[in-house]
């Protein structure tokens, strides 16, 4: 069993997910899809463990051998990420229940709990394959679901349906544009298994097609993870999605895109051709700068606050992709460990977003007037979910913040230190919009009876924000591991 | 009890102050004990710890590391001992009186008010004793964030606009140029340890350096360098309690101690002086002990002239501690003290006259000494000591100022501080005239004497005899601080 244990984050919910179906009744979808949830972070644990433990885990899919059979590969990124994802996509199921009984039919939560397994198993499979027809598959699995799950939202509005298409629409273009890259990637090293197709591929006099290829799958992986300006398909997502859908979707769905960049940049194209043939690294940092400021102030004039944090993601992405484009250990160090801080954050946040949409109905900021005396457990967490995203000390986006302006200081841009800094000013404007509102407002006379929300989803809200307040203080797991994955990423290039 | 012990149960017993008092909540009295047994615990474990820093030890406790090399560890050098002895003095001395005004002033939300009190001192306590500078600025903005309640306290409109300016000119500050220049630090020196001598010494061009300095000095925007200082007057929205500790000692005395350390120990004396980078800065913390003095004289509310008058004193710190010579050094950590102990009295007082008349303007305060004369005269004893006569302490951190700039040559700061003075008599004594001798406007019936309920009263009396003792055990002090101030050649 313990043999098969690489392959068993993808089976058990992939084999879950029709069992749904069949099941039909909802409480029984929901147990199975629970247990299976848990399990699966259980899972990837044990894997994470090994991984830090024994190395790069390998296991070749149905006994055919690399390169001609499917190899799934996990090295300490990859392991950090699925643990990300699963521990993400349990907590949030944990939370869903309560919340689906007011925004999805009843009839349809056995479909909900069917689509959210496939989507959590389309995401873990991105991360742990090794090879690239197989990471394409994986994709198109949990692009489908997530519109199907966004497309849940039509209860509530019917807003959910013409969001729903739009990512449709901008994610099957993002999704073609790689199956072109991986496409002419095989066409020029005649395999598809990554570490194969690293070491056949030569970059060293740019072959035009070669070209080709790493500029689609740069854009269609930029689509997949709505760094700006190809964000466009975001907030309506965030937006109208159920809150359940948004929570998970936010924390895990853009992480795994940014994963997906790390590999192609990383292990199979070498920084010496993306960074130093192409200048990819001044143009990343340059639309991620740009996205930061532009996402971030585009937050500060929103009215619904679900929407305002759609927003702040996208440059909160930018904040990654920045780290990214220094490549450099501390830079990428600040990629990877955001991408974790963030998960727990905006995760934390759109739950508690979820706890108002279920008490007030709404997420306007008009409806949170007065929101701090009538929930104020849900409100505090919010709030502190806030600090995390402006980055005050001793909490997760600190670190993430310190390792950011560390690494531009390295490179002695203080300039781009000092822009980051003052975008952590935007990010306290639109947070601070909404406290202001909570607390110095009273509320209207139609939520004067609301109540605080069920505690069933206020112990997966804090456990996400209580997370990201001790990934602030002890941080030898998370930038510890960050560190090393970084590490492992640049020594593989020459 | 060990060393070690003792600075984690300083650092404990405000959260325990907090936490008690958010638990005993539906109990007023009882949550009011738990905060005083706290408060004189805190005050007795510091004074346990100073004789033996004063002696010459370095008692320290690692916690943990954050992050690779960045921890939070404590060390008390004697500057910290000094500051955490002054307030965690005051913070007894306030919890009575913030008793006594809560309670004749029946105002709200009492609970919130003591457990965030007690969070703010926590975070002064740790900011006191920190070792790095990484663990001075976690501590710092932890004291950013745990007053904000306290200054939005009223939780109305005005309360949201001062609240306003109170977090976004401090967290602009501290953000964009102190974590910077910190950052910065790091990369140039590859440690933020407090060292005698500083860290930065051959590492980095004097250029670099001038920036890092300039970046330090604006970015500690609780030390109200103008023109990042208007957080302070906006902040006075917030209950007269407030404003006395976190307003006149806590917030801006870690403001000007985080600038003090820095210039100590993170630059060091000799460097500063070698590269002579603070000098220009000298003359913008002079142009803030004038303009803010000239402020306060046109201001009619009481507090809010009082606000200015702290900016103003603040810099006389800053001043010190750019002056980076012995006396200006030693002039600016006693200041710390002095001026704490000063204008929490005048705090008191302001506070005191609110709760018993409901006046908050100077216009309306003829004859108020004669409804109110111990307030009155400690409101005097306390000017006094801020304007820095003798027999106040005040005196002595301003004769050593005075020295200070007089050793680094500059005769037109020597005139500051004195002009500065001046203006201190010119905004302070006419309340205290207009008090004593003015007949009161609606004088149809004399009224009797009114003071403001005991609580208030024995508090601002304790800290108006402070300021003379002070002045008679300034020789103590001054013995404390030599050690942080060497003597260096000319």
């Amino acid at each position: 069993m313990l043999a098969h244990l690489p392959v068993l984050p993808i089976i058990v919910p992939l084999l879950a997910a029709p069992l749904c179906v069949l099941l039909r009744q909802r409480r029984l979808a929901l147990a199975l899809a629970l247990t299976v949830c848990w399990a699966t972070f259980a899972m990837t644990l044990m894997l994470l463990g090994r991984v830090l433990a024994e190395g790069t885990q390998t296991y070749v899919l149905g006994g055919w051998v690399a390169p001609w059979g499917i190899e799934y590969r996990i090295d300490t990124l990859s392991a950090f990420v699925l643990l990300i994802v699963s521990g993400i996509g349990a907590t949030v199921l944990t939370y869903a229940p309560l919340s689906i009984e007011r925004e999805i039919r009843r009839d349809q939560h056995y479909l909900f709990y069917t689509a959210y397994l496939l989507c959590l198993t389309g995401l873990l499979g991105i991360v742990i394959t090794g090879d690239l027809f197989n990471l394409f598959v994986f994709l198109e699995i949990s692009s489908l679901s997530s519109y199907a799950l966004i497309s849940l939202g039509a209860q509530q509005t019917r807003k959910a349906l013409t969001a729903a298409f739009q990512y449709l629409v901008m994610g099957t273009i993002g999704a073609t544009f790689i199956l072109i890259g991986i496409g002419l990637m095989y066409q020029m090293t005649g395999t598809l298994n990554m570490a194969d197709m690293a070491a056949r591929l030569n970059t060293s006099d740019g072959p035009r097609t070669v070209l080709v290829a790493f500029a689609f799958l740069t854009v269609g992986i930029s689509l997949k993870m709505a760094l700006f300006p190809l964000h466009s398909w975001l907030p309506g997502a965030y937006t109208f999605a159920p809150s359940v859908v948004t929570a998970f979707l936010a924390a895990t769905s853009t992480k795994v895109s940014i994963y997906v960049l790390l590999r192609f940049i990383f292990t199979i194209f070498k920084p010496s051709f993306a960074f130093e043939v192409l200048p990819l690294d001044v143009e990343l940092m340059v639309l991620s700068l740009v996205g930061i400021f532009v996402a971030s102030t585009v937050a500060i004039f929103q009215t619904n606050i679900k929407r305002m944090l759609a927003y702040s993601s996208i440059a909160q992405v930018g904040y990654m992709v920045l780290g990214i484009s220094f490549a450099s250990v501390t830079g990428l160090t600040a990629g990877i460990v955001h991408l974790m801080n963030h998960a727990l954050i905006k995760g934390g946040l759109f739950l508690a977003m979820g706890c108002f949409a279920l008490r007030l109905g709404s997420t306007e900021l008009a409806d949170m007037r007065g929101v701090g005396r009538r929930m104020p457990i849900t409100m505090f967490a919010w709030v502190l979910g806030g600090l995390g995203l402006i980055g005050v000390p001793l909490t997760a986006g600190f670190v993430s913040k310190w390792y950011l302006i560390t690494a531009a200081l390295e490179q002695g841009w203080w300039q781009v230190a000092a822009l980051l800094l003052i975008s952590s000013l935007l990010a306290a404007i639109y947070v601070w919009r909404v406290v202001e509102v909570a607390y110095f407002q009273s509320p209207a006379e139609e939520h004067a009876a609301v109540q605080e929300a069920p505690t069933l989803m206020l112990i997966p809200t804090y456990a996400l924000i209580g997370a990201s307040i001790v990934f602030g203080l002890w941080t030898s797991v998370s930038a510890g591991v960050a560190h090393e994955a970084a590490q492992r990423l640049l020594e593989m290039t020459p | 009890m060990t060393d070690d012990r003792l600075i984690l149960m300083a650092l404990a017993l405000p959260l325990v102050a907090a936490l008690l008092t958010g638990l005993t909540g539906k109990r007023p009295n009882l949550r009011e004990f738990c905060t005083l047994v706290c408060a004189l615990a805190l005050f007795l474990v510091v004074a346990s710890l100073a004789p033996r820093v004063f002696a010459g030890n370095r008692p320290a406790v690692d916690l943990f590391e954050v992050l690779p090399g960045l921890a939070i560890a404590f060390e008390i050098e004697p500057l910290g001992m000094l500051f955490a002895l002054v307030s965690s003095g005051l913070w007894v001395v306030t919890t009575c009186y913030s008793i006594g005004y809560m309670r004749a002033h029946q105002e709200t939300h009492q609970t919130r008010f003591f457990s965030c009190f007690a969070i703010a001192i926590f975070a002064v306590i740790g900011a006191a004793f920190a070792k790095n500078l990484f663990a001075l600025f976690l501590f710092y903005e932890v004291l950013t964030f745990s007053t904000y309640p306290l200054v939005t306290h009223h939780g109305d409109e005005k309360a949201r606009l001062g609240g306003r300016s109170y977090l976004g000119i401090l967290l602009f500050t501290s953000v964009t140029f102190l974590l910077l220049a910190i950052a910065w630090t790091w990369t140039i020196a590859g440690t933020l340890d407090f060292q005698p001598g500083g860290i930065l010494t051959g590492k980095t061009s004097r250029g670099v350096l001038a920036v890092l300095l300039a970046l330090y000095v604006f970015g500690t925007g609780k030390a109200a360098l103008m023109p990042f200082h208007r957080w302070l007057p906006a902040a006075m929205v917030a209950p007269t309690p407030v404003s006395a500790l976190l307003h006149a000692v806590a917030v801006v005395k870690v403001g000007v101690f985080t600038v003090m350390k820095i210039c100590v120990y993170t630059f060091g004396t000799t460097l500063l002086k070698e590269t002579g980078i603070s000098t220009w800065l000298m003359y913008v913390a002079a142009a803030t002990i004038l303009s803010a003095s000239l402020v306060a004289l046109t201001k009619d509310n009481l507090k809010a002239r009082l606000a200015y008058s702290t900016i103003s004193q603040l810099s006389y710190i800053v001043l010190g501690a750019l002056l980076a010579n012995r006396w200006g050094v030693i002039g600016g950590s006693m200041h710390i003290a002095m001026h704490a102990f000063g204008k929490i009295t005048l705090f008191f007082c302001a506070g005191a006259i609110y709760v018993a008349t409901h006046k908050t303007q100077i216009s309306d305060m003829r004859g108020i000494g004669r409804q109110m004369p111990v307030t009155l005269s400690a409101f005097l004893l306390g000017s006094l000591s801020v304007i820095g006569l003798p027999p106040f302490g005040g005196s002595w951190s301003k004769w050593f100022l005075g020295l200070g700039a007089a050793e680094a040559q500059q005769p037109l700061l020597v005139a500051v501080l004195m002009i500065s003075s001046l203006l201190n008599i010119a905004y302070l004594m006419p309340i205290v005239v207009r008090g004593f001798f003015f007949t009161p406007q609606d004088s149809a019936e004399r009224p009797g004497i009114q003071e403001a309920p005991l609580f208030c009263l024995v508090p601002l009396c304790i800290t108006a005899a402070g300021g003379i003792a002070l002045f008679l055990c300034a020789d103590r002090v001054y013995h404390w601080l030599t050690p942080i101030a060497p003597l260096l050649p000319h």
